[in-house]
């Protein structure tokens, strides 16, 4: 299992609102694929699948927030 | 570029993204102007826009939902469009310092015409006393920026009034009213706008078209 962390986006920059998932749980990712899409204020951002799998669990819905640091998805290696 | 069709930009700049993600290809700067059109970032909201699809459709102007942050926007003829299609994997990964870095350059630009633009804390863009002058919205992928920043140079200001610009009660006002005299966008003008890009990020420009 891999963890989808929110990584540093910038200085003074703590959290983001989740505003799009790319796919479904049980749906197959690639490493590198845009699982999730994030935004601040005025940047959105993707978060890619950091390893191949199975998208396991989604942590955060779309209008969540989450911080950095906050897992956002679960992802089963294959 | 001249007055160009906001998909064609919009295609355009998700080409050079994925040329520079996968083949490392030089950050690109793109410079237009679009028809008639708005456009609603992920943070727009139903309200924003203050008319009728069929109003939108008797003047002539195309909406369209987009990936960028922000909320919602008017491009026109006479706004100088730019999109900087960035590896910030070159320069820093971060958001904050690539949004005050493009509101550095609309400031520069802004005086070369001897105007004291400001930022606004709290807000992005670029002000000129309360009324907004410059717009930024990006979207970045794999640290790759797109989408981007509208000065108003001469647009008709009237089209404004469709929307709740940004999603906030603002007045924008363009270059050519706080000049209170005629400005139009010539290569001079956007030589002016490279020439500030090539100093906050440190480029060296090669001009080409496309």
């Amino acid at each position: 299992m891999t963890k989808v962390v929110l990584p540093e986006l910038g200085e003074g920059i703590t959290k983001a609102s989740v505003t799009y998932w790319n796919f479904e749980v049980g749906d197959e990712v690639k490493e590198g694929e845009d699982l999730v899409e994030l935004a601040t204020d005025k940047a959105t951002f993707n978060l890619p699948s950091p390893v191949s799998g199975i998208l396991k669990e989604k942590l955060k819905e779309e209008g969540d927030e989450a911080r950095v640091g906050d897992a956002v998805a679960i992802i089963e290696e294959r | 570029m001249g007055l160009v069709d906001y998909t064609s930009a919009w295609e355009i700049q998700k080409q050079i993204l994925d040329k520079i993600r996968y083949f490392a290809e030089p950050n690109t700067l793109i410079l237009c102007q679009h028809p008639h059109t708005i456009t609603r970032g992920r943070m727009s909201k139903e309200r924003d826009l203050l008319v009728s699809s069929l109003k939108l459709e008797q003047l002539g102007v195309a909406v369209y939902p987009v990936e960028r942050g922000g909320s919602i926007t008017y491009h026109g003829p006479g706004q100088l469009v730019v999109y900087p299609i960035f590896d910030l994997n070159r320069f820093k990964k971060d958001l904050k310092y690539f949004l005050s870095s493009l509101e550095e350059v609309a400031i520069n630009f802004l005086n070369n015409f001897n105007i004291e633009a400001q930022r606004r804390p709290g807000y992005t863009g670029v002000w000129m006393k309360d009324k907004k002058i410059a717009s930024i919205g990006i979207a970045v992928r794999h640290w790759i920026t797109f989408h981007g920043l509208a000065i108003n140079i001469n647009p008709d200001l009237e089209y404004f009034s469709l929307i709740k610009p940004c999603g906030l009660d603002v007045f924008m006002t363009s270059l050519s009213q706080v000049m209170d005299r005629e400005v139009t966008i010539n290569n001079s003008l956007k030589g002016k706008l490279l020439e500030e890009f090539k100093k906050v990020f440190a480029l060296e420009i090669i001009e080409g078209g496309l």
